[in-house]
């Protein structure tokens, strides 16, 4: 069978449930693995997806990686999972590699897509610029899905809950603080996506970033420059050495398309970019190109992107 | 206290990635290396602020070739005291991880920092393989790392926002942007790298869990259409009817 961890603390999320139907589409039983305190009448829609059963313990609130192993190993081993599926976000980055050396199963980091023929798992490699396939070696293996590669689809009705506990002994790390901004779309996870560099001059600027990506519903992202001078925090940096994205839409505004910047953009489904010089290297990445002004062109994309919501109701 | 530093080497972010043999291996034709910049920027420099505060030690390690030791080289021009090589080809994450943990284990160390993930392959594994061969807590994606005692006080990533953490030594900690400020090397550290110790140490026997079958090039992007800053109904359009992503 197929163990899929799905992390329920903030309710569930599009992750969810791409990763409960790619567990499904691997073609066998699948079975939720999941903590904290999310509702029973919550965790049973997973059976939309193709669960047939969630299992959740209660007692582990999922801050530390070590206990979340522990726990996600005991049900692995006590259903006999050949392969454990997480999303490759914050947590399935802590938990997955220390499950893979906990059952000493190979590791499919990031996968992209539903295995080849042979097995073989596509992966990004070298900051999105290339493609490899990875072959698991391991009887059991355990793959990494990174968000936004599959369509979540319904597939069956509300499954079962199974309560459990007592597996994944105590937590070492303790939390002092959480900060959680409200209203944010987290950016790995976004589907529309607004950009912009050093093209906007300074922070003051950003107002109208800010309203394009409210009126499309779309989190916001920046340059490397831009976090670096404090423009904008850090965690909206995407690039080779910050955020790698692949919504469906990615517009950059003002941000030249350094080779590091597309790096982590480049596996965006739609590229618009708007810039005053026509040579910047953007625009051969891009799907869409607009040559101009942002300070123009941005407030005039706001406003048919309302007039079109606009119609749309 | 004790700290060692893995640090990897990745190709020079301006690099042409090209392969070789049929698409199985990656073309090193003309590739730069140099030390992966979360290890560098991050995770080495904060071990070196820590030790500078506090006193200890700053050992890096590597799994690599003989080839490799200009990387390590350049880590120990930026402050680092020791270098540990392990001589091997890192098959794979897993295989790495195992060969630093059992050099780790035997070797007694406080705090084993990581990169958040190395700009090559970005994997974001061998931090959390370390700490569970080991047996340790491991505190993923620290962007602050502070030191009282034994006890680390870290803040940390976590899924829409920031979080502060307290966790005891020994420890695992992947370094991500916001916990210090690259160095630049400067000649007396380059001078000062040369007679450093590196020690080179035989790889353990550890099985390889996975492999890369082969590599290929995104597909080409079509030519981009140009649209007028004056006609944003029609980028409107075009992204609603043509592109369906709004
Ligand atoms: C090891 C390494 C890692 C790196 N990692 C990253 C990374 O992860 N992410 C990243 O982004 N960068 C990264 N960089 C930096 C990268 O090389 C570029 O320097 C950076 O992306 C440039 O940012 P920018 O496009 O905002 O600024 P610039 O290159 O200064 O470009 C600004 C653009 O704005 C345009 N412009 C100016 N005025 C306007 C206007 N009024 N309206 C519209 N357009 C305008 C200009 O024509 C220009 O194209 C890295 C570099 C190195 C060496």
């Amino acid at each position: 069978m197929v163990l899929v961890y799905v992390n329920s603390a903030n309710g569930l999320s599009k992750a969810a449930f791409e990763t409960v139907t790619y567990g499904k589409k691997l073609g066998d039983q699948v079975v939720v693995i999941t903590n904290g305190s999310a509702s029973s009448d919550l965790l049973s829609t997973l059976g939309e997806y193709g669960a047939s059963k969630v299992i959740v313990d209660r007692s582990v609130d999922g801050e530390d990686a070590q206990q979340l192993t522990r726990l996600v190993a005991s049900v692995a081993q006590g259903n006999g999972a050949s392969t454990i599926v997480f999303s490759h976000d914050l947590i399935g980055k802590a938990v997955a590699p220390r499950l893979s050396v906990r059952l000493n199963a190979g590791l499919v980091s990031g996968a992209v897509a539903l295995p080849e023929g042979d097995g073989s798992i596509k992966v990004n490699v070298f900051s999105g610029k290339a493609m490899g396939l990875v072959k698991v070696n391991s009887s059991t293996k355990i793959i990494s899905l990174l968000p936004n590669s599959i369509q979540p689809e319904k597939s069956g009705s509300a499954c079962a809950i199974e309560e459990t506990s007592g597996n994944a002994g105590s937590a070492a790390i303790k939390v002092i603080s959480t900060k959680k901004p409200e209203g944010e779309i987290p950016l790995p996870e976004a589907e529309l996506v607004v950009s912009a560099g050093r093209g906007l001059k300074g922070p003051e600027n950003w107002g109208m970033i800010e309203d394009l990506a409210k009126s499309l519903g779309a989190a916001t992202a920046c340059s490397r420059p831009v976090a670096d001078i404090g423009w904008r925090p850090h965690h909206e940096h995407v690039g080779q050495t910050g955020v790698a994205i692949r919504p469906n839409l990615y517009i950059a505004v003002g941000i030249s398309g350094a080779i590091q910047h597309l790096a982590g953009v480049n596996g965006s489904k739609v590229i618009v970019v708007v810039n005053t010089d026509a040579e910047a290297p953007f625009f051969k990445a891009a799907d869409y190109g607009i040559i101009g002004d942002a300070f123009e062109v941005v407030p005039k994309l706001t406003a048919a992107i309302n007039k079109f919501k606009a119609s749309q109701n | 206290m004790k700290i060692l530093v893995c640090i990897s080497k990745s190709p020079d972010t301006t690099s042409k990635i090209a392969f070789t043999d049929g698409n199985t291996k990656f073309d090193e034709n003309g590739v730069q290396y140099i030390v992966n910049p979360y290890d560098e920027w991050y995770a080495l420099v904060r071990a070196l602020e820590i030790k500078e505060a506090g006193g200890g030690q700053v050992t890096i390690i590597t799994v690599g070739n003989a080839a490799d030791e200009a990387v390590i080289r350049k880590a120990l021009a930026i402050g680092a005291d020791e270098a540990v090589r392990i001589d091997a080809d890192p098959k794979d994450a897993h295989y790495t991880a195992m060969q630093i943990a059992n050099y780790a284990k035997s070797n007694g160390f406080d705090l084993v920092l990581t990169g958040k993930e190395t700009i090559n392959y970005n994997g974001s594994q061998v931090g959390g393989m370390i700490a569970e061969a080991m047996d340790l807590p491991f505190v993923s994606l620290a962007t602050k790392l502070d030191v009282n005692g034994s006890t680390l006080t870290l803040e940390r990533e976590i899924v829409g926002g920031v979080q502060v953490v307290e966790v005891s030594t020994p420890a695992v900690v992947s370094c991500a942007k916001g916990m210090a400020e690259q160095r630049i090397p400067n000649m007396r550290g380059i001078m000062a790298a040369r007679t450093k110790p590196l020690q080179v140490v035989a790889p353990v026997a550890v099985e390889e869990l996975t492999s890369f079958v082969s590599y290929a090039m995104p597909n080409a992007k079509s030519a981009v259409k140009m649209i007028s800053p004056d006609n944003m109904d029609e980028l409107v359009t075009l992204l609603h009817n043509e592109a369906k992503v709004i």
